[in-house]
C-alpha cells in the first residue's frame, strides 16, 4: 500500500470507530434484539411486519411528506439563498442569523407556536390548518429551509460570476444565465443539502404529533409508539430497517444525482449584486419565508412577556432561580451554560470527524475501487440523520455496558450523540466546496515543494474557510437544539436547556409555562448572536480572497 | 463481525478518553468507578424526568444512610419501563421510581425487579399496592387523572358544568372538550383506560359518540391544556380538558381565595407511582434504604410540591392550597394492570382506529 492510501486511511479510521461504536454497534443491537427470537435469526417476524397496511400507510406519509417538504424547502431556499448571500441587502447577516433559529429550537415549543396561530383561538385559525398535512409540510419548511439556505448560500457566494456575465454578454437571459449556468454549477450542493434536508424531515418527531395531531403517523413516530408504549420490539425493528432501506436507497440516488462529469469550479470572492428589479421574484419569495419563519417566534416573544393578564418581565425574572419546584434541578440560566459547552464539545468532535471524512472522499481517486469505496464512505455518515433517535437512545444502553466500552452514564454520550447528528451537516456542506478544487493546484503547490499540510493551508484552507465557518456554525445550532437523543441521555444534573423547557411545560403553572417560553427566547436569542458572532470571524491573512 | 466492531472501538474510546481531558464537559466527575469488592457508597436511582426532590431531603438520605445519591433521570414513565425493560438484570442503577400502574406489569413479567418489601408501609399505603407483584413494587404516590372544566366560562355562560363521562356526548357540551391522544400521552392513556373502566367492551361506541360530539384529540398534555384550554393560555376555546385531581390548585384567582377550574371527580383514573429495587443492583442495600426512605414522612410531605402527586401516607399534611383546591376523587376508576399489559396493543389499535376513522 502507497504511503498516500495510508495516510487516508489513518483520516477516515477515527470517524469510522466512532460511527462504529455510538452507530452501528447500538442500533445494531436494538435491530438484533428485535429480530433473534430466543437466540434464533426470525425473518418471518420481519416480513410479517413489513406486510401489515398499516405499516405500508405509515411508511407512505413518511414519504410523502418527507419529499413534499423537502422540494419546498429547496423551493424557497435558493431565491433566499440568493437574496441573503448573493445580493447587497441591509441587515442580510442578521436575517441569516436569525433564519436559523428555528433550527435550536425544541419542537415542542415551536409546536406550541404554531397552535397559538393556526388553532382554534389563534389569529390563523380561519385557515382551518390545525391537525392537518399542510400544517406539518409547513412545520417541516420552518424547521429545513435553513439547511438549505446555509449550504447553498455559502457555495453560491464563493462561486465564479465570470461565466454567468459571459453568458449575459452573449446575450443570454437572466433566466438562461440561472437555467444554463449557475445552478449546473450548483447542482452539488443542492442535491446535498436536499438529502440531508430529507433526512431531517423524514425522521421529524415531535412536530409530525403537534401539528397533526394523532392522526398522522410516520416511521419515526411508529418506532417510539411501538417501543416505548408497546415494548414491540420486533416491529420496532423491523421499522427501523426499514428506514435503513430507504435512507440506503436515498444516498445511492442523491449520490448519482450530485456527481457531476467535473466537479472542479473555479472560486473567488465575489461582490455583492445590486438589488435591481429583476430580482423582485426572489425578493418576494424570500419574504414569504421570512414571515412563515417570523409569525411563530413573535408569537413565542409575545407569549414570553404575558403574565396575568398584562405585559410583564417576570418569565425572564423567574429563568435565573430554580423557583419552588425541585423538578427543574438547574435554573434556565446555568441550562443554557450547559447547553453551550455541550454544543461547543459536539461541534469540534463534528468538525474534527467531518474535515477528515470530507478530505478523505474529495481527493482524486487513482482507481475505480477506490473511487467506490470513497463515496460509500461519503454516504454511510448520513445515516444516522436517517435513523431513530429512540433506537439509537436504546441501543447505547444494551450494547455500550460492557468494559471497555462502559460508556452508557458516560457524560460523553450527549456531545458525540449531537455530533453524530451534526455530522452530516458537515460532510455535506464541506464535500461539494473541496471538490470543487482542481487537484492541478494541489499538485502545483507540491511541485514548488509544499509539504501535505502546507498544501492544505494554501490551496484547500481559503476556499474551505467559509463554508467550514458555515458548517460549525450549523453543527453548533444543531447541537444547541438536539432535543430527542439529549432527552434520553442527559443526566439529571447536567440538562441542557432544551431539556428544562421541555420539563417545564410539562408542569402546571402559569409560571412554567411563561418561564420555558421566555427559556426558548433566551435559546433563540443566543444562537442568532453566536451566529452572527461565527460569521464574523475570519483568518487576518486570507481576508482578501 | 462484532468483534472487529468491538476492536475498533476500543481504539476509538481511547481516542475520546484522551480528547476528553481538554473537553468543556470532561471536567465533571463520571461515576463508573464503582470498584467490586469494598462496600459501594453510592446509590444510583434510575427514573424519569418528572422526579425530583428538595435538595434538604436529598442532603439527609445521604447523612442518614452514608450512601451519596445518585439520580439518572430521563424520558417520561413509558421510557423509563422500556429502558428497564431492556436492562433487565443488568441495570444502570440500583433502585428506580416512576413505574406507574399502566406499566408496573411489564417491568416485573421482564423480571426487572428483585423482591423487597419494607417492614412498615405508612399509613394508608396498603390500599395502593399491586394485586400482583406488591413484594417487588412498592406504592410512593399516587395521582388521578380527570377532566377539568374552566368554572368560570361555565358561570359566564350560565351553563351548569358536566359531571360524568357520559356527560361528555350530551350536545349542551359539544365542541368543548380537549384531550390528549392515548397513544401519545400517558395522561391521554389513563382517560383510555377509565373510559373502559366505565363501558367495558363497549367503549369503542363511547368515543365514537364523543368524537361525534366535537371532541378534540391532541398530542400531550401541556399542548391540550395550554393551548385549547380556556384556562391555559389565553387563546384556547376549549372549557373543557382532560388533567389532573391536583390542576385546580393551581389555577388560583389573584387573591388566592379559589380557583377558576375543577375537576370532574367521577372521571378519574387512578395512577400509583412506584418504587422498587432493581435485579442485579450493585448495591442492593443502598437500594432498599431509598425505596423506604421515599415512604418516610419528610418525602412523602413533599411529593405534593416537588412532583405534584398525592402522597400515599394519609399521616401527612398536605400543603395549603392543596388542602383547599386539589381534592382527591374517592372512588375513582381502575383496571388490573396485569389486564392492562395484556391488552395494551389491542386496545391501542382499536382506539387509533376510532380516532382517526
Amino acid at each position: 500500500m502507497t504511503r498516500r492510501l495510508l495516510t487516508l486511511a489513518g483520516l477516515a479510521a477515527l470517524p469510522l470507530a466512532v460511527l462504529g461504536v455510538f452507530f452501528v454497534l447500538p442500533v445494531g443491537g436494538m435491530v438484533a434484539r428485535g429480530l433473534w427470537a430466543d437466540g434464533a435469526f426470525d425473518p418471518r417476524g420481519l416480513v410479517e411486519v413489513l406486510g401489515r397496511p398499516r405499516v405500508h400507510r405509515v411508511l407512505g406519509f413518511t414519504l410523502w411528506s418527507a419529499t413534499l417538504g423537502t422540494l419546498l424547502s429547496v423551493a424557497v431556499g435558493l431565491p433566499a439563498a440568493y437574496v441573503l448571500h448573493r445580493l447587497d441587502l441591509p441587515g442580510r447577516r442578521v436575517v441569516r442569523a436569525a433564519l436559523l433559529v428555528p433550527f435550536v429550537l425544541p419542537t415542542v415549543v415551536v409546536g406550541v407556536a404554531f397552535r397559538q396561530l393556526i388553532g382554534e383561538g389563534g389569529p390563523l385559525a380561519f385557515l382551518g390548518l390545525d391537525g392537518t398535512p399542510t400544517a406539518i409540510i409547513a412545520g417541516l419548511v420552518f424547521f429545513n429551509a435553513a439547511v438549505v439556505i446555509r449550504a447553498v448560500g455559502a457555495a453560491w457566494e464563493s462561486l465564479d460570476r465570470r461565466p454567468a456575465e459571459a453568458a449575459a454578454a452573449l446575450g443570454a437571459t437572466p433566466w438562461q444565465v440561472l437555467h444554463t449556468v449557475t445552478l449546473p454549477a450548483l447542482r452539488p450542493v443542492i442535491v446535498s443539502s436536499a438529502s440531508v434536508v430529507f433526512l431531517f424531515c423524514a425522521t421529524a418527531f415531535g412536530i409530525v404529533l403537534t401539528l397533526g395531531g394523532v392522526r398522522y403517523s410516520t416511521v419515526e413516530t411508529e418506532i417510539y409508539l411501538l417501543t416505548t408504549t408497546l415494548f414491540d420490539l420486533r416491529s420496532a425493528a423491523a421499522l427501523s430497517v426499514l428506514q435503513l432501506v430507504v435512507v440506503t436507497g436515498l444516498l445511492v440516488v442523491t449520490g448519482r444525482l450530485r456527481a457531476v462529469a467535473d466537479p472542479t469550479v473555479s472560486r473567488q470572492f465575489a461582490r455583492l449584486g445590486r438589488v435591481s428589479r429583476r430580482d423582485v421574484p426572489a425578493l418576494a419569495a424570500t419574504a414569504v419565508l421570512l414571515a412563515l419563519v417570523a409569525a411563530p417566534l413573535v408569537t413565542l416573544l409575545v407569549g414570553s412577556l404575558r403574565a396575568g393578564d398584562g405585559w410583564s418581565l417576570a418569565n425572564y425574572r423567574a429563568l435565573g432561580s430554580t423557583g419552588d419546584d425541585p423538578a427543574v434541578l438547574v435554573s434556565a440560566g446555568e441550562a443554557l451554560l450547559i447547553s453551550l459547552r455541550t454544543a461547543v464539545d459536539a461541534t469540534w468532535i463534528a468538525l474534527l470527524l467531518g474535515l477528515s471524512i470530507a478530505l478523505v472522499v474529495t481527493r482524486r481517486s487513482r482507481s475505480r475501487g477506490e473511487r467506490r469505496v470513497r463515496s460509500l464512505l461519503d454516504g454511510v455518515f448520513m445515516l444516522p440523520l436517517g435513523v431513530s433517535a429512540v433506537t439509537l437512545g436504546f441501543g447505547f444502553l444494551i450494547t455500550l455496558d460492557q468494559p471497555p466500552l462502559d460508556l452508557r452514564d458516560s457524560p460523553l454520550l450527549v456531545p458525540i450523540a449531537q455530533a453524530l447528528v451534526a455530522l452530516p451537516l458537515v460532510v455535506r456542506t464541506l464535500v461539494p466546496v473541496l471538490a470543487g478544487i482542481d487537484d492541478r493546484q494541489r499538485q502545483a503547490a507540491a511541485s514548488l515543494g509544499a509539504g501535505p499540510l502546507r498544501t492544505l493551508w494554501t490551496v484547500d484552507v481559503p476556499v474551505v474557510w467559509k463554508p467550514l465557518l458555515a458548517a460549525s456554525g450549523f453543527a453548533f445550532a444543531a447541537s444547541l437544539g438536539e432535543f430527542g437523543a439529549t432527552a434520553f441521555l442527559a443526566r439529571e444534573d447536567q440538562p441542557t436547556l432544551p431539556v428544562v423547557i421541555f420539563r417545564l411545560l410539562g408542569r402546571p403553572g402559569e409560571l412554567n409555562y411563561g418561564t420555558a417560553l421566555a427559556a426558548s427566547v433566551v435559546l433563540a436569542t443566543t444562537t442568532a448572536v453566536v451566529m452572527l458572532v461565527v460569521e464574523r470571524l475570519r483568518v487576518p491573512s486570507l481576508g482578501a480572497f | 463481525m462484532t468483534h472487529h466492531v468491538r476492536a475498533r472501538a476500543t481504539l476509538a474510546s481511547l481516542a475520546l478518553l484522551a480528547t476528553s481531558a481538554c473537553s468543556a464537559v470532561g471536567g465533571s466527575a463520571t461515576d463508573g468507578d464503582r470498584t467490586e469488592g469494598a462496600a459501594p457508597s453510592e446509590v444510583v436511582l434510575v427514573t424519569h424526568e418528572s422526579f425530583g426532590l428538595p435538595d434538604e431531603l436529598v442532603a439527609q438520605f445521604e447523612e442518614e444512610t452514608g450512601f451519596t445519591l445518585t439520580t439518572r433521570a430521563a424520558g417520561d414513565a413509558g421510557t423509563l419501563s422500556t429502558k428497564l425493560a431492556l436492562t433487565a438484570g443488568d441495570p444502570t442503577g440500583d433502585v428506580a421510581f416512576g413505574v406507574d400502574t399502566t406499566f408496573a406489569s411489564r417491568t416485573i413479567d421482564e423480571g426487572v425487579f428483585d423482591t423487597y418489601e419494607p417492614t412498615t408501609l405508612p399509613e394508608g399505603a396498603e390500599d395502593y399496592a399491586l394485586p400482583e407483584g406488591a413484594d417487588r413494587l412498592t406504592p410512593v404516590d399516587v395521582g388521578h387523572v380527570c377532566v377539568n372544566v374552566d368554572t368560570t366560562w361555565f358561570a359566564e355562560k350560565d351553563l351548569a358544568p358536566p359531571a360524568s363521562l357520559e356527560d361528555l356526548t350530551e350536545p349542551a357540551y359539544q365542541g368543548l372538550f380537549v384531550t390528549p391522544g392515548a397513544s401519545t400521552s400517558s395522561p391521554g392513556m389513563a382517560f383510555l383506560l377509565s373510559t373502559i373502566a366505565e363501558y367495558g367492551d363497549d367503549w369503542p361506541a363511547y368515543w365514537e359518540r364523543l368524537l361525534a360530539n366535537g371532541a378534540r384529540v391532541v398530542e400531550g398534555w401541556s399542548d391540550a391544556y395550554y393551548t385549547d384550554f380556556t384556562q391555559g393560555g389565553e387563546d384556547g376555546t376549549r372549557p373543557i380538558v382532560l388533567s389532573y385531581d391536583s390542576s385546580p390548585a393551581f389555577t388560583l384567582t389573584e387573591d388566592g381565595t379559589e380557583s377558576t377550574t375543577a375537576a370532574l371527580l367521577d372521571t378519574c383514573f387512578r395512577s400509583v407511582e412506584y418504587a422498587g429495587v432493581l435485579a442485579g443492583a450493585a448495591n442492593p442495600e443502598g437500594a432498599q434504604a431509598l425505596v423506604d426512605f421515599l415512604l418516610s414522612e419528610d418525602v412523602q410531605a413533599a411529593l405534593p410540591e416537588s412532583m405534584y402527586v398525592f402522597p400515599v401516607s394519609s399521616a401527612v399534611d398536605l400543603p395549603e392550597d392543596w388542602a383547599r383546591f386539589a381534592e382527591q376523587p374517592t372512588d375513582p376508576y381502575a383496571v388490573d394492570p396485569a389486564e392492562i399489559s395484556a391488552n395494551r396493543e389491542a386496545w391501542l389499535t382499536e382506539w387509533t382506529d376510532v380516532t382517526t376513522r
